[in-house]
């Protein structure tokens, strides 16, 4: 039996998806997750600052993405849990394995990548010492603790202040865990300034603006971290070296979208964002197949996640249902100066869209420009995205190039 | 407790000598100090080759164990069942005055009975074995018999072998004196009490100068010689298709470029003396020194650093003799080395296991043949690996926990997890050793918690007991709001 839609993943943009997908009139939708439980990774996030956007409440993750699987269930999504993709083919057959029907194939007329990201490691950053216990990633340290309920350390040193890591020390201190030290390799903090407020100056938790790790110390726990000043390229200035004494190190230094199924489906990456090439409609250079959430591009805010979920299972809907018209242009998005990258990297030019951004720099009082629009911004961070809409008006006005750059062109810095 | 035969270490060179003597009707215990089989340095960091035995000279222990060792490996791995793979080594001249030292390697090698041996200087051919070798490379020694394996699965499978023939293992087990009465070995003493026996095996690594002065023997040292690594993703696995070696210096042979067997690519060693044994720090500048060495062999690898999944280090125990220690004490009766095991140790240890029996024999140990020697390990099921659905099917079906997938990285079921466990694993290193669990791109962060949970409903102890690799290695530090009602920050 071919199921209508099946999507991979049941964290926020796979369970919009799925939803979406039972409105829009599929009628086999199927959502595979590897965990035991849906949501992703948002029911291990007990803080708060879900939900502002698309329920205009502050929720926390349980609550956000309880609502989603509650709308799930009712409408008739089937779910597999503890389930595991193995491999996903062109012609969206798929691949998997559970202990209740063993190894099985199933087919779909459309498939919804939502499989989201995992953390960067320190093999990535190449930080040298010893390999002890007691170094985690910031959502496994999270899990352990709020989902396990594990103290993973009592003296904490966290690398990378992005929200991540700002929450975490929070936590670590909430639990009355001793937090050392923020260490954070950019001149500025990644992370919310309401979250360095709220997280950090309000528990007295040091933040060390341009360090970071250069050691780790310790033969069988982690002893301790060697930190370091760092240049503004990033190296290690020397004689500025200190060890704090730790027995536990948390990395929150950032997240990589998980495609190897993607990659496996022969679906082309953008190396930018480490996530599928998307068309305004979500939809990947592989036919019938669509990408929404933190699998296309790190997202900042789940609400943006949820968006991006519907809009994909809206299109593979409509594809399933064979009602989904090829689009009539394709201007392919590039990021011009200032940018770091576009998504989605295909537009169509015929209906208005919200276009997502990332810029390289901190900005202030800038000026995106995409041909002939220019829309204002009046603050941006490499941390959050910047969300343009493109209105009708704007795409009625633009010119049919093949290839449109996206520029920042900024009036003042922050540092 | 009593045994004929102690044998100290539990690395490759001590599970392969406790398997060869579970072939005779003796008691065997293998003490070690570490939690578990291979978890010293020299064999769980280790580039996990099986060299042809062109390296070493003639007429040294080395030259004479290696190429046979690497025969004996061949046969050993089927039997126990673990990864081996022969891919073959290529030694890479850039220069045509490196082409003399692969002629020299040539002839040693063919002095050393190394089959096979051949150099190309065709820069096609060499091209097409090697696709994105430099291409200022003008010619290569090829062995086609070098092989891969993976360290310290051998060496577990091995054990396993040795256990399921009747040896005993005894873990955090550490050699504190050697009992010797009127010149002869009577036994051991250890931080878990006495062991009695005729007959000491010295296979302890780097600390095997340390176990023969316990025993009155000061006949050799052991110096830590580090090597650092890279280990990259098994996207980039087909950057190398043999082990790649640049032409050898007197010091080392060089950072070497290999796959592994499971498909990753594996860079390193650098090769630095140092002076304590238990530094087990990787730094910048050697693993800088990696990188670039691996670069010069394969120039592609410059821009592929984020595929770099962890970077770690080994101790190669370098002994001041310069090659093996391996015979009886003329000194102390019933006291045997299998020591000073550098490279090509790993390649040597089934030949100098072979040897050790022979010097079993002539101590004058009466050795009879087990007739219930089994030479066969059954591995543990890899549903998830293999191309055989059916088989999969099949296995799921009558133990469930074989569809459920733990890992995602390297697609370990919880089936094989809980065997690893009953197979003896104690610690996360234990189960990652074992089957792969925690070892994929993402190093444990989404399994860790899951393996953490699944070992201590089988062990039967808290969570927050579980070690990563043995005492002091603890992975949990209590539990939530125990530091809240009380509990101390540094306890």
């Amino acid at each position: 039996m071919t199921e209508d839609v099946v999507v991979i993943g049941g964290g926020a943009a796979g369970l919009a998806a799925a939803i979406r997908a039972k409105e829009a009139g599929a009628e086999r939708v199927v959502v595979l997750d590897r965990n035991s439980e849906l949501g992703g990774i948002l029911p291990q996030c007990i803080h708060t600052g879900f939900g502002l956007h698309f329920f205009k409440e502050n929720l926390t993750g349980p609550e956000y993405i309880s609502r989603f699987i509650d709308s799930a269930r009712t409408l008739g999504v089937e779910f597999k849990l503890d389930t595991m993709v193995l491999r996903l083919k062109p012609e969206r057959e798929i691949v998997a394995a559970n202990s209740r029907d063993g190894l099985f194939m199933m087919k779909a007329k459309s498939a919804v990548l939502a499989m989201g990201c995992r953390e960067r490691t320190r093999g990535a950053l190449g930080i040298p010492g010893t390999r002890p216990a007691g170094i985690f990633t910031a959502g496994t340290a999270q899990r352990l603790m709020d989902v396990e309920g594990f103290m993973p350390g009592k003296r904490v040193v966290v690398l990378g202040s992005g929200d991540v890591g700002l929450i975490m020390a929070r936590r670590f201190a909430v639990e009355g865990a001793k937090v050392e030290a923020v260490i954070e390799m950019l001149p500025y903090a990644g992370g919310l300034p309401r979250n360095v407020v709220q997280c950090l100056e309000d528990f007295g938790i040091p933040l060390l603006l341009s360090h970071t790790v250069t050691a780790v110390h310790g033969a069988e726990r982690v002893s301790g971290v060697t930190v370091a000043k760092v240049d503004e390229k990033g190296d290690p200035t020397g004689g500025t070296e200190r060890t704090i004494p730790c027995d536990t190190l948390i990395l929150s230094v950032g997240l990589i979208p998980e495609n190897e199924l993607s990659e496996g489906a022969g679906i082309m990456l953008d190396p930018a964002t480490g996530g599928p090439v998307v068309d305004e409609r979500m939809e990947t250079s592989v036919q019938g197949i669509f990408a929404c959430g933190n699998v296309v591009h790190v997202h900042d805010l789940v609400d943006h996640v949820t968006e991006t979920g519907v809009k994909a299972g809206q299109s593979a809907t409509r594809f399933a249902l064979g009602q989904l018209q090829p689009l009539r242009n394709r201007i392919r998005l590039r990021p011009g100066p200032g940018v770091r990258y576009v998504v989605p990297q295909i537009i169509g030019g015929d209906e208005p869209v919200t276009v997502y951004l990332r810029v390289k720099n901190p900005v202030r009082n800038a000026m995106i420009r995409a041909g002939n629009i220019a829309v204002p911004v009046r603050a941006a961070r490499p941390a959050e995205t910047v969300t343009v809409k493109l209105t009708e008006k704007m795409i009625g006005g633009l010119k049919r190039e093949p290839e449109l750059a996206i520029s920042l062109e900024e009036s003042g810095r922050i540092d | 407790m009593k045994a004929d035969v102690v044998i100290v270490g539990a690395g490759i060179m001590g599970s392969t000598i406790a398997r060869e003597f579970s072939k005779y009707e003796i008691d065997v215990a293998v003490v070690e100090k570490e939690a578990d089989v291979a978890f010293g340095s020299p064999t769980k960091a280790n580039t996990g080759i099986i060299h042809p035995g062109y390296d070493d000279q003639p007429g040294t222990v080395r030259a004479q164990h290696c190429s046979r060792g690497n025969a004996l490996w061949h046969q050993i791995a089927r039997e126990v069942a673990a990864p081996f793979e022969e891919v073959g080594t290529l030694v890479v001249a850039m220069k045509d005055e490196e082409v003399e030292v692969l002629e020299d390697l040539k002839r040693r090698g063919d002095t050393n009975g190394v089959p096979r041996l051949e150099i190309v200087d065709d820069e096609d051919k060499l091209r097409g074995m090697e696709p994105h070798l430099n291409r200022e490379a003008v010619a290569a020694l090829l062995a086609p018999t070098a092989a891969i394996t993976s360290p310290y699965e051998l060496a577990v499978a091995i054990m396993e072998n040795a256990v399921q023939n009747g040896v005993k293992t005894c873990f955090e087990t550490e050699v504190t004196g050697i009992t010797v009465r009127q010149g002869e070995v009577k036994g051991i003493q250890t931080n878990r009490g006495e062991i009695e026996a005729q007959l000491v095996v010295n296979a302890a690594g780097l600390w095997a100068d340390r176990i023969s002065a316990m025993a009155g023997l000061n006949g050799f040292k052991i110096h830590p010689r580090k090597g650092e690594y890279h280990i990259l993703d098994k996207k980039v696995g087909d950057l190398t298709r043999h082990v790649v070696f640049p032409t050898p210096s007197p010091i080392s042979k060089g950072i070497v470029v290999t796959p592994t067997v499971e498909g990753n690519v594996l860079i390193g060693p650098n090769a630095q003396d140092i002076d304590d044994k238990q530094d087990m720090t990787t730094t910048h500048s050697g693993l800088a020194e990696v990188w670039a060495g691996a670069c010069k062999l394969i120039p592609s690898i410059a821009d592929k650093k984020s595929m770099i999944i962890t970077s770690f280090c080994g101790l190669r125990p370098e002994p001041d003799t310069k090659d093996f220690v391996v015979g009886s004490s003329q000194i102390i009766k019933g006291f045997i080395n299998a020591a000073g095991m550098r490279s090509p140790g790993l390649t040597a240890a089934p030949s100098v296991a072979l040897r050790v029996v022979d010097l079993l024999m002539e101590s004058g140990m009466e050795l009879r043949r087990k007739v219930t020697f089994d030479s066969r390990r059954k591995p543990i099921d890899k549903p998830m690996k293999g191309s055989d659905l059916s088989s999969a099917q099949n296995l799921i079906k009558q133990n469930p926990d074989y569809g459920y997938v733990v890992c995602r990285c390297e697609h370990v079921t919880k089936g094989e997890i809980l065997e690893a466990i009953r197979r003896g694993a104690t610690t996360l290193d234990g189960v990652k050793f074992r089957t792969r669990a925690g070892m994929g791109r993402c190093q444990g962060g989404f399994c860790g918690p899951h393996v953490l949970k699944l070992m201590s409903e089988e062990l039967v102890v808290p969570a927050e007991s579980i070690t990563k690799r043995g005492k002091g290695s603890r992975v949990l530090l209590g539990k939530a709001k125990e530091l809240l009602r009380g509990g101390d920050l540094d306890d």
